[in-house]
C-alpha cells in the first residue's frame, strides 16, 4: 500500500469516476440520512429498502461481478438473521455483537456450502443451491424448538446500539445503524471491485477458461467472493432480524432468493448502483399492485422479468447509460 | 405429496410394498413431466426453469375439462395433452427463441418471468385454491392386492405412465425422429451439416416435452396437488430429476425420477419429521460426485 | 541440436478418444530459444498436441518435461507458473474488458498482485507499466482504451499474444495466431514473432505455410497424431512423402 492510510483509501473513490457521477453518489446519501426528518412516517419502509439494497449488492458480487447465478441466496440471509434471533433470545442482544455473528456464522455457511457447489457449474450449480437453500429452510422448519418453525421467531429485542441508542418505536435507531452498515459495506464493496482481485472476478465472468490458462486460481478466487457476498448477506439478514425484532420461515425461502435478484436486475446488475435502484423500484411496484390481489404482484414480477431480458438487458441504470450515450452522440452531430 | 397415515398397514411386508407402490406412481409422474425437459436443455442448452408451468396447465385443462363439461378422464387426458403442446409450441417459436445463445442468467430470469405469469394467470382464472380431482366411481376407492389396501387410481396411473414410457422410448429410439433429436442433441453443428432443420426439430421437440409435462400435471393431479404455486414449488424436484439423470437423455431421468420417488415416499414414511432433507443431502452429494448427472460424462 | 537441454520434451506420448489415437508415441523436444514449426494435414492432432503440451488435456500415456522436470500430472494452472505460455486457435479473450485490462489481468496473475483486495488497481503502476511495455510491442498501444470486441480481428489475434507474453513464459505455444487473417496481412503476425525475447522457444502452429516457412528454424510434420518427420525447412520442402502427404494437398488445392 503507499503512504495514504488504509481509512482514507477507502473513503476515497475510484479512480476514473465523472465529477457528476460523485455528486449525484453523494447527493443520494446525503438525501437518505434526511429521510426520518422530512418524511418520518416513511423511515420502516426506508430501513426495510436499505436492508434489501445490502442483501442485493451482495448478490451483484456474485451475479453482476463474477457470473455466478445463484438460485439459493436467502441461505446466506437467513442464517445471518437466525443467527441474530437466537443469540438474542438466548445468549446476548447487543446488537453489533449479535451481527458480527450473523455475518461470521453466513460466512461460514457460504464457506461450506460454496467449497462444494462452486466445483460445478451450469446446471449443476443452479440446483445445488436451490438443494442447499431447500435443506437449510426444511432444517429451520423442523427446528421448531429453536428457530420458532413455521412461526418463525418473534419478539426478538435488542439493547441500545453502543450501549446508548434505543431501538425507538419509530424507527429512527434502526434506519440509522442499517444505513451506516450499508454504507460501510458499499465502500467495501466498491473498494473489492476496483482492486485487482476484482479485476480477475470480471475476467471468471467474461472467460473462466482463459483466467485458468494466464494462471489464475479460479476456485479459490470464486469461492473469496461467494463467502465475502455469503457475509455481507449474513448482515443484511442481521440487520433485519434487528430491526424488525422478528425473524420470518420465510427469510430462507426461494421466494425471497427470486425477490432479491429481480430486484438487483431491475437496477442493472454488476454496476454497484443496481442494488440502490432496483430496489425502491421494486417494492415501490409491489406496494403498487400487491394491494389489490397478489396475482397482480406476479404478474407484474413477471412482465418485468420477460420485458428486462428481452428488450432491457442491463436493468434501469442499463437503459439510462444507453440513452445517455445516444444523446451524446446526438449532441455531437 | 401426501400420503395418508391409515393407508399404511401395520406390518412390514404391508410397508415395502406400499412405499414401493407409492414410490413407483410418484416417481413416474416426476418422469413424465421432467423428461421433456431433460431432452430441450440438452438440444438447446437452454435452462428453462419454468418446465413445470406446462405440467400445471395440464393439470388445470384436465381438471376444468372433467369437472365443468363432465368429460371422462380419457378424453380429457389426451386433450389436455394436445393443448399444452400447442402452446408450447407457439412459446417456443414466439419467446424462447430468441433467447438461445443468451447467457444462462438471462435464460433464467426469462423462465422465472414466465413462473410469475402463470401464477397470476391461473390465480386470477381458476383462484387461489388447489383444484379437487373428482375421478369417476369405477377409479375411486382402493384396490385390495395381495391383502394390502390400494388407491385403485394409482395403478391406472401407474399402467397408463408405463404405456407412455414405453412408447416415447420406442419414438425416441426407432424412428427418424427420434434419431434426428439424438443427432442434434450429440452435435448441432452436424445435425445442420447433414440438412435436419434444426428450428423445426427444436419447436417440435419442445412442443412434445410440454405436452408430456401437461399429461404428467394432469394424471399425477392427486399427487403433486393442482394449485398456481404448483411450478414454484415442485421446481426444486424437477430440476434434480434433470440434473441427476443428466442433459438430453431419456433413460437417466427415469432411473432417478424412479429413485428419487421411491426415496422420498420411503424418507416420508420412516421419518415424517424429516420430511425431504435426505434426499436433498444425497441429491447434494450425488451431484458433487458425478456434475454431469448419472449418465453424464464425468 | 545446439547441445543444450531441451526446455520441453515429451516421451512416448499418447492420447485415445475412445478407442481412436489422435497422439502416437511422441518424441519430441523443444530446446531454449528454438524457434519451431508443427505442420500437418487437417485431422493431424495438431492441436490436440499442443493442448497436451499445455495442460489443458491429460495424455492416455506418455510424459511431458518442462524445464527438464516431468509436468504430466500437472494442471493447466501449475504449468503456467513453471513458464508455459499459449494462445487459442479461437481468440480467446475477455471481450467486454479493455485491451489494458486485459493484459493487466495477465499481468496481475503473473506478478502475484491479483489477491490484493483494497488497493485499487489502477495505483498499481509498476503492473500498468509492463502492460503499456507490452502493448507497445505488439503495436496495440493506440488502442489501449477499446473494448476488446471492438478491435478488428486481426488485432485480436496480436493482443492474444501480448497477454500470452504477460506471464513471461519460456515455452510460447501459438495455435495457429495468424487463422483468420489474410494472407496477404499474415506478415504482421511475422514482424511481432520477430520481437519477440530471443530467449524464449516458440513452437507454431500454422497452416500458412509462407508464414511456418519463414519463421521456423525447424518444423516437425505430424501425421495421423504421429511424428512422420524432422527437419529444417529445407529439408521439409525436399522431402518427397511431405509433399505428397502435405504439400501436395494445397498443389491440388491450388490446381
Amino acid at each position: 500500500m503507499t503512504d495514504r492510510s488504509t481509512a482514507a483509501i477507502l473513503l476515497l473513490p475510484p479512480d476514473g469516476v465523472s465529477g457528476t457521477r460523485k455528486a449525484l453518489s453523494m447527493s443520494l446519501w446525503l438525501a437518505a440520512l434526511a429521510i426520518p426528518t422530512l418524511v418520518p412516517g416513511y423511515t420502516p419502509l426506508a430501513n426495510q429498502m436499505v436492508v434489501m439494497i445490502l442483501f442485493a449488492l451482495s448478490l451483484d458480487l456474485l451475479v453482476g461481478f463474477t457470473g455466478i447465478v445463484t438460485l439459493g441466496h436467502a441461505a446466506l440471509f437467513g442464517t445471518g438473521a437466525y443467527t441474530a434471533g437466537i443469540l438474542a433470545l438466548r445468549l446476548t442482544n447487543d446488537p453489533l455483537i449479535t451481527a458480527l455473528c450473523g455475518m461470521a456464522a453466513a460466512a461460514l455457511v457460504g464457506l461450506v456450502t460454496g467449497s462444494c457447489m462452486l466445483r460445478t457449474k451450469g446446471l449443476a450449480f443452479l440446483v445445488l443451491s436451490l438443494a442447499a437453500a431447500f435443506m437449510l429452510h426444511e432444517l429451520a422448519n423442523m427446528a421448531s424448538s429453536v428457530t420458532g418453525g413455521d412461526d418463525g421467531l418473534q419478539g426478538v429485542s435488542f439493547s441500545p446500539l453502543l450501549g446508548v441508542f434505543e431501538f425507538d418505536f419509530r424507527g429512527h435507531t434502526a434506519f440509522y445503524y442499517s444505513l451506516a452498515c450499508l454504507f460501510a459495506a458499499f465502500l467495501l464493496v466498491r473498494r473489492v471491485v476496483n482492486s485487482p482481485f476484482g479485476w480477475s472476478l470480471r475476467g471468471i465472468r467474461e472467460n473462466d477458461g482463459r483466467m485458468r490458462a494466464i494462471g489464475c486460481p479460479i476456485y479459490a478466487r470464486r469461492l473469496a467472493a461467494y463467502v465475502m457476498s455469503s457475509a455481507l448477506a449474513g448482515l443484511a439478514g442481521a440487520l433485519q432480524a434487528q430491526t424488525t425484532q422478528f425473524v420470518a420461515l420465510n427469510s430462507l425461502s426461494l421466494e425471497l432468493s427470486g425477490d432479491v435478484l429481480i430486484m438487483l436486475i431491475l437496477g442493472g446488475s454488476g454496476r454497484l448502483y443496481g442494488a440502490f435502484v432496483g430496489v425502491p423500484l421494486f417494492m415501490f411496484a409491489q406496494d403498487l399492485l400487491a394491494k389489490e390481489d397478489p396475482a397482480n404482484w406476479y404478474l407484474g414480477q413477471g412482465l418485468i422479468l420477460m420485458v428486462m431480458t428481452l428488450f432491457v438487458p442491463g436493468g434501469v441504470l442499463g437503459l439510462v447509460e444507453r440513452l445517455r450515450r445516444n444523446l451524446g452522440r446526438g449532441g455531437r452531430r | 405429496m401426501e400420503i395418508k397415515k391409515s393407508e399404511w398397514g401395520g406390518e412390514t411386508m404391508t410397508a415395502i410394498v406400499t412405499v414401493l407402490f407409492f414410490g413407483v406412481a410418484y416417481g413416474m409422474i416426476l418422469y413424465l413431466i421432467s423428461v421433456g425437459l431433460s431432452v430441450t436443455m440438452g438440444l438447446m442448452g437452454f435452462v428453462n426453469l419454468a418446465h413445470g408451468v406446462f405440467a400445471m396447465l395440464g393439470g388445470y385443462a384436465a381438471v376444468t375439462l372433467m369437472n365443468q363439461t363432465g368429460m371422462s378422464l380419457f378424453a380429457a387426458l389426451p386433450l389436455a395433452c394436445l393443448a399444452v403442446t400447442v402452446v408450447g409450441f407457439v412459446l417456443e417459436r414466439t419467446l424462447y427463441s430468441r433467447l438461445y445463445g443468451r447467457s444462462e442468467l438471462d435464460q433464467v430470469l426469462f423462465s422465472m418471468g414466465l413462473i410469475l405469469i402463470s401464477m397470476a394467470l391461473v390465480r386470477l382464472i381458476w383462484g387461489p385454491m388447489a383444484q379437487p380431482v373428482q375421478l369417476p366411481d369405477y377409479l375411486k376407492g382402493q384396490s385390495l392386492v395381495g391383502g394390502i389396501e390400494l388407491p385403485t387410481y394409482r395403478f391406472v396411473l401407474v399402467a397408463f405412465g408405463a404405456a407412455v414410457i414405453v412408447a416415447l422410448w420406442v419414438i425416441f429410439e426407432r424412428t427418424l425422429f427420434g434419431a434426428r433429436i439424438r443427432a442434434a442433441v450429440d452435435n448441432r453443428g452436424m445435425a445442420q451439416a447433414i440438412g435436419i432443420d434444426t428450428g423445426r426439430l427444436f419447436a417440435v421437440t419442445f412442443g412434445l416435452g410440454t405436452g408430456l409435462a401437461a399429461l404428467g400435471g394432469a394424471l399425477g393431479a392427486d399427487v403433486l396437488a393442482i394449485a398456481p404455486n404448483y411450478p414454484l414449488h415442485y421446481i426444486v424436484y424437477f430440476m434434480v430429476v434433470v440434473a441427476v439423470g443428466g442433459l438430453g437423455s431419456i433413460r437417466g431421468p427415469f432411473i432417478a425420477a424412479l429413485s428419487i420417488g421411491l426415496a422420498d415416499t420411503a424418507c416420508k414414511y420412516l421419518l415424517p419429521e424429516m420430511g425431504s432433507v435426505f434426499i436433498f443431502a444425497f441429491v447434494f452429494a450425488l451431484l458433487l460426485w458425478r456434475p454431469n448427472g448419472i449418465t453424464g460424462k464425468r | 541440436m545446439n547441445g543444450s537441454a531441451p526446455i520441453l520434451e515429451t516421451r512416448k506420448l499418447n492420447r485415445f478418444f475412445g478407442s481412436v489415437r489422435v497422439t502416437g508415441d511422441v518424441d519430441f523436444a523443444l530446446h531454449p530459444g528454438e524457434r519451431r514449426a508443427v505442420i500437418g494435414p487437417n485431422g493431424a492432432g495438431k492441436t490436440t498436441f499442443v493442448n497436451l503440451l499445455s495442460g489443458r488435456l491429460a495424455p492416455s500415456s506418455g510424459q511431458v518435461l518442462l524445464g527438464g522436470e516431468t509436468v504430466t500430472a500437472l494442471g493447466e494452472a501449475q504449468r503456467i507458473k513453471r513458464g508455459m505460455g499459449r494462445t487459442f486457435q479461437i481468440t480467446s479473450l475477455f471481450p467486454n474488458l479493455s485491451v489494458r485490462k486485459n493484459v493487466f489481468l495477465a499481468v496481475a496473475e503473473h506478478e502475484g498482485v491479483a489477491w490484493n483486495l483494497f488497493r485499487s488497481a489502477a495505483s498499481h503502476r509498476d503492473q500498468f507499466g509492463r502492460v503499456d511495455e507490452l502493448l507497445e510491442r505488439v503495436g496495440l498501444a493506440d488502442v489501449a482504451e477499446v473494448k476488446a470486441q471492438d478491435l478488428p480481428y486481426g488485432r485480436q489475434r496480436l493482443l492474444e499474444i501480448a497477454v500470452a507474453l504477460a506471464l513471461r513464459p519460456k515455452v510460447l505455444l501459438l495455435d495457429e495466431p495468424a487463422a483468420g487473417i489474410p494472407t496477404s496481412e499474415s506478415h504482421i503476425i511475422l514482424t511481432i514473432l520477430d520481437t519477440l525475447p530471443k530467449d524464449i522457444a516458440v513452437l507454431l502452429i500454422d497452416h500458412d505455410m509462407d508464414l511456418v516457412f519463414r519463421f521456423a528454424q525447424r518444423i516437425t510434420v505430424l501425421v495421423q497424431g504421429s511424428i512422420m518427420v524432422e527437419g529444417t525447412p529445407a529439408e521439409i520442402a525436399a522431402n518427397e512423402r511431405v509433399r505428397k502427404i502435405y504439400l501436395g494437398e494445397s498443389d491440388h488445392a491450388a490446381a
